[in-house]
């Protein structure tokens, strides 16, 4: 099936519909009704060090130390990776593993901050980025820690550095939030229009593009108002555009194609059509740190679901997700659960001591009602739902049949890393089989293996080299000795006395340069090192030859 | 009757020489018996299977002299691949072998002497150090393969589990029962 | 834990989908009610007891519980499909025989509900009609021309007793498949033949108005979202082109489009035989090969079989090719440049 063409949007831009997609109830308005609310200063944060894609920043501190409000406490590491600051002022209590948020409930490295209450922070001043080399802002918003906030948390610096060879000619806001329940872009561009437009001014500086769309889809009304009204202002040409409300349609590659009809190649980025996609909030805080200097020390959170105050909280990274529903009210009776992240694609939260980090968007606190057990899943009827709701066009139930046998080959055969683990297809199965599930283990199996494949194929070329040594070590020795023993026979053969058997006087001289050489081995080799021994050193040597003794007694043999 | 024969006689003659051009011509190359089996063997290069490396092992699989089922680092996974590529059923693991968690062995530096015995055992070279200095094992390339063990004659080296990390974890098969379906 | 998505969609689910393919079969079963008499109630009843008592043998033997798959509602589609394939007022082990390779043998043998290869309903109408043709070929004249109509009582009687005091001359006629087939051995001309009184308006007596409201509820189920209509559309026109070709290459001797889409079972097999997800292809154009190459067998096997109806043995055969179709049809993923092929 081709691009069906759509109605126009209201600007006129013809939009592309991708196949496939889902319509959940939307629930937004529960958590829209209140503005933005700031989080008091809370007495504990805890900031884990892999709050982004790619590797984890190192720790800079250690336990005891002071830090301040903005302070680099965690050094990106290598080339994709981002800076973890202090969200507030005050001491370090640890720098260890602590539950963070993630589906396997499995401890990280956090830096554990006591807060002061001074909230004091370190000097930040904006920096003028039109005048800047690319290189120097790139490096800049990587030492403020700019990750994408849409959940993905890819580092921003990374992103508007699409390369050489890749011209981009679009850059795409995205405020389509199409997930259910979550609200956090639709307040941020409610309150902060002009703010996003800032920052989306320095990304398209920086990624050199011309076209600026914001994708916002139409059950935010508000939302694309205020974001018009900014553009009028913006200083440069901005097109607000209303999209068809379909999850997923604020999927990067789906918005992209609903707005250009451009289509990301199976297994690329949408940078190789040239469209770069940011989400609304990270403009938004790309803006703060280059016009105020201010690192990502926080992010607006929507705690809604079963809660006495749900709304859209501005939450300092490291707040514990405890800390937050108690200040969104606490959980009303028979809650049953958090899931961090919208309910198509969010996870369960295993441990509320967990912190929020720059990739938790929305905390929903779930009951039975809202959140029904599913149903018992029946075997697959291939009735094809799965494929007609696929944005991705795959054959789902196909996918879910090889990895559900484990054959993980034909999975992949059937596009298996094309899946955006969206989760229309589990949404839409009358049998109700978790098939997302099946596709994040397949994924994750495959990977594993390819790591296991390529540690075996190391570990046989190490072998195998071991060998090929002990062999050429045992040749030359073989080698080495058939050459003596000659030099040896020809010595002996020339000393041996007249009368006397050749072959026992060379077998004596023989015996007589082993014992030679033995003796000058006891004499000439001497360890080293154990000369000159402090009496530390001197007590420990003691001590590991009584080991030893006591080794060689046990064992009975020496 | 005669005529019978020779057409079905010539058919069949005509249909063998084309299938054994097929067979030239239409030849896939294809890697050696013990290259496939070398390929799912894990290359702990451990031994337990009574032959000295994974390789041998293959090899003797190769020949039939050996049975599929002696490798525990494989795990039941890799007796199941090995059924597979061979054609035969799957069978429980050998009597007196057992699987155990992947591990990777650690030195106490504090009390290795440095005698290089366990240098010289270890299959991968994955132990530096030298005589009279402490030994370290590097973490990366160890195999788990407990073979540095018994050589050590201070009982220095101990296995140690390799935890589940964050970056190591991996999304389970989503287990549901139909049978207890209700 | 299951994991994303944390909610599900309520309007769908495995028992809704069989509710309303069974749904739509009700007005199809009122005509044949109202056409042939009330035995249809007791040949149902049959199908769907003996489905369900095969159903819970076998998932007792299985170790399955019995209460999510008895509810399901796909043995019952099974049986309700079965019962409106085979004629009414035959002896009920013919009933029981069906059902029992339709449920036991097609459907749990191969594993149970979804791990059919082939349609349940119509293995059971082939192994009835290869093993039992005079049973399978005593069809019920309609009412105005059956001389004797059994009521219902006389339906449970002739259904469980045999044909004891009625002679079978009194109720059952040849079906207009039939009829075709025997006046053209006889040398008369398809247009002659289509005089006789087992022709209606543009099919069999009856059996043309059944077909329409078979119609009726395929079109209800495409609006509802049931089926696509890739199978149905492409069934239809399979059978409608064929037969038209061979129309034209011999117009004296065949029937015409119109007549062999609303004979035999083609409208049941269009929309609710040859639509059986499990056993269907599941791509989009491999639908419609699937669908087509159906639609084309059945006029092939009406017109030079054996056997008087195609749908049954084309749309088993086409089973067969549902995994070779799928695996060379396979849809263009979003953003690829070319359709997938994957290893066979």
């Amino acid at each position: 099936m081709g691009a069906r063409e759509q109605r126009p949007g209201a600007g006129g831009r013809r939009l592309h519909a991708f196949n496939g997609g889902v319509h959940p109830e939307e629930h937004k308005s529960v958590s829209t009704s209140r503005p933005i609310q700031p989080l008091p200063l809370l007495p504990r944060y805890v900031v884990p060090m892999r709050q982004h894609i790619g590797n984890p920043a190192a720790p800079l501190v250690q336990v005891g130390d002071k830090v301040l409000k903005g302070q680099m406490i965690g050094l990106p590491e290598g080339a994709i990776s981002v800076a973890v600051h202090a969200p507030t002022s005050g001491t370090v209590l640890a720098v260890g593993h602590r539950p963070v948020t993630h589906p396997s409930g499995l401890p990280d490295i956090c830096v554990e901050i006591e807060a002061d209450g001074e909230d004091r922070a370190v000097a930040m001043a904006p920096v003028d980025w039109r005048a800047m080399e690319p290189g120097a802002l790139r490096a800049h918003l990587r030492d403020m820690g700019l990750a994408g906030l849409g959940g993905a948390v890819f580092p921003s610096h990374v992103k508007l550095d699409p390369g050489k060879e890749r011209k981009i000619h679009t850059l795409i806001l995205n405020g389509a939030e199409c997930e259910p329940w979550i609200t956090c872009d639709d307040l941020t561009m409610r309150h902060h229009a002009a703010e996003i437009l800032a920052g989306a001014a320095v990304m398209r500086h920086a990624l050199g593009c011309e076209t600026v769309l914001v994708g916002i889809e139409d059950n935010k009304p508000e939302a694309q108002a205020a974001m018009r009204a900014a553009a009028e202002h913006a200083g440069y040409p901005v097109e607000v555009v209303a999209v068809p409300t379909r999850y997923p349609g604020g999927g990067g590659k789906q918005l992209a194609y609903t707005l250009t009809g451009l289509a990301t190649p199976s297994g690329g980025l949408t940078t190789d059509v040239g469209v770069q996609v940011f989400n609304v909030g990270t403009a938004y805080a790309l803006h703060r740190a280059v016009a105020l200097g201010e690192p990502m020390l926080s992010r607006i959170v929507t705690v809604t679901g079963h809660v006495a105050r749900p709304g859209n909280y501005e939450v300092r990274i490291g707040t514990p997700i405890a800390d937050l529903l108690a200040q969104a009210g606490g959980e009303l009776p028979e809650a049953t659960g958090l899931i961090i992240g919208g309910p198509m694609m969010g996870f369960d939260l295993p441990e509320t001591a967990a912190p929020v980090v720059k990739a938790v968007n929305c905390v929903i606190v779930k009951d039975r009602l809202l959140f029904p057990p599913p149903p018992a899943p029946l075997p697959c009827i291939r009735c094809g739902a799965c494929a007609r709701a696929c944005p991705a066009d795959l054959q789902p139930f196909e996918m879910y049949w090889y990895a559900k046998a484990k054959d993980l080959g034909k999975a992949q055969a059937y596009s298996l890393f094309d899946c955006i683990e969206c989760g229309c297809c589990g949404y839409v199965c009358p049998s109700h089989i978790p098939l997302v599930g099946y596709y994040r283990f397949a994924k994750s199996e495959i990977w594993a293996r390819e790591q296991e494949k390529a540690a075996a194929d190391a570990a046989r070329a190490r072998h195998e080299f071991r060998d090929f040594r002990q062999e050429r070590e045992k040749r030359e020795k073989a080698e080495k000795f058939a050459a003596k023993a000659k030099e040896t026979l020809a010595a002996t053969t020339a000393t041996a006395e007249p009368g006397e058997d050749p072959e026992a006087a060379r077998k004596k001289a023989i015996l007589a340069a082993a014992m030679e050489k033995a003796r000058q081995a006891k004499e000439g080799v001497q360890p080293k090192n154990i000369d000159k021994l402090t009496a530390a050193q001197q007590k420990e040597i003691e001590e590991i030859e009584a080991r030893r003794a006591r080794a060689v007694e046990e064992k009975g043999t020496p | 009757m005669l005529s019978a024969l020779l057409i079905l006689g010539g058919i069949g003659l005509v249909l063998g020489g084309i299938l054994g051009w097929a067979a030239i011509r239409f030849r896939v190359e294809d890697d050696p018996l013990v290259e496939k089996i070398d390929a799912i063997l894990p290359q702990t290069q451990c031994g337990q299977c009574g032959f000295p490396g994974c390789k041998p092992y293959a090899e003797a699989i190769a020949k039939g002299e050996a049975d599929i089922n002696k490798c525990p680092p494989g795990g039941d996974d890799g007796i199941r691949r090995m059924a597979e590529l061979l054609g035969v059923e799957p069978k429980p693991l050998g009597e007196g072998l057992a699987h155990k968690p992947k591990s990777v062995a650690v030195i106490d530096e504090n009390t290795c002497i440095g005698c290089t015995l366990c240098i010289q055992a270890c299959p991968v070279d994955a132990i530096v150090g030298a005589a009279k200095q402490m030994h370290t094992i590097i973490e990366a390339q160890c195999t788990g393969c407990e073979l540095c063990l018994p050589p050590c004659p201070v009982d220095c080296i101990s296995m140690v589990v390799i935890r589940e990390e964050i970056d190591s974890w991996k999304w389970r098969y989503p287990v549901y029962m139909l049978k207890q379906a209700a | 834990m299951i994991g994303s998505p944390h909610v599900v969609s309520e309007r769908n689910s495995v028992r809704l989908v069989m509710a309303k393919v069974m749904a739509a079969l009700v007005p199809a079963t009122l005509a044949h009610a109202w056409f042939f008499g009330p035995g249809i109630w007791v040949s149902l009843l049959l199908c769907l007891l003996f489905g369900l008592f095969f159903e819970a043998f076998a998932l007792g033997m299985r170790g399955y519980p019995l209460k999510p798959f008895l509810t399901d509602g796909s043995v019952l589609l099974t049986g309700w499909l079965l019962a409106l394939s085979l004629p009414t007022l035959a002896p009920w082990w013919l009933y029981a025989v069906g059902m029992l390779f339709a449920v036991l043998v097609a459907k749990h043998l191969y594993g149970g509900l979804g791990q059919n290869l082939f349609n349940p309903a119509m293995v059971g109408y082939a192994v009835l009609i290869i093993s039992f043709p005079t049973h399978m070929t005593q069809w019920p004249a309609p009412g105005d021309l059956a001389i004797h109509v059994p009521g219902l009582a006389e339906a449970f009687d002739l259904v469980f007793a045999g044909q004891g005091s009625i002679s079978p001359d009194a109720y059952t006629s040849a079906t207009p498949l039939d009829s075709l087939r025997t006046q053209l051995l006889n040398g008369k001309t398809a247009a002659e033949a289509m005089t006789q009184p087992p022709f209606g308006y543009f099919g069999g007596k009856g059996g043309e108005m059944v077909a329409v409201m078979v119609l009726l509820g395929g079109v209800l189920m495409l609006m509802n979202g049931v089926i696509t209509w890739r199978i149905p559309a492409a069934f239809l026109g399979g059978i409608a082109l064929t037969a038209l070709v061979m129309q034209l290459i011999d117009p004296t001797r065949q029937a015409g489009p119109l007549f062999h889409l609303f004979s035999g079972a083609a409208m049941l097999g269009a929309f609710f035989i040859a639509t059986d997800p499990v056993s269907a292809s599941t791509t989009p154009r491999g639908q419609l090969i699937y669908g087509g190459l159906a639609g084309m067998l059945t006029v092939l096997i009406r017109v030079f079989g054996g056997y008087p109806d195609g749908v049954a043995f084309s749309v088993l055969l086409l089973n067969m090719a549902v995994p070779l179709i799928d695996t060379y049809t396979q849809p263009r993923v979003f953003g690829a440049s070319a359709p997938r092929r994957p290893r066979v």
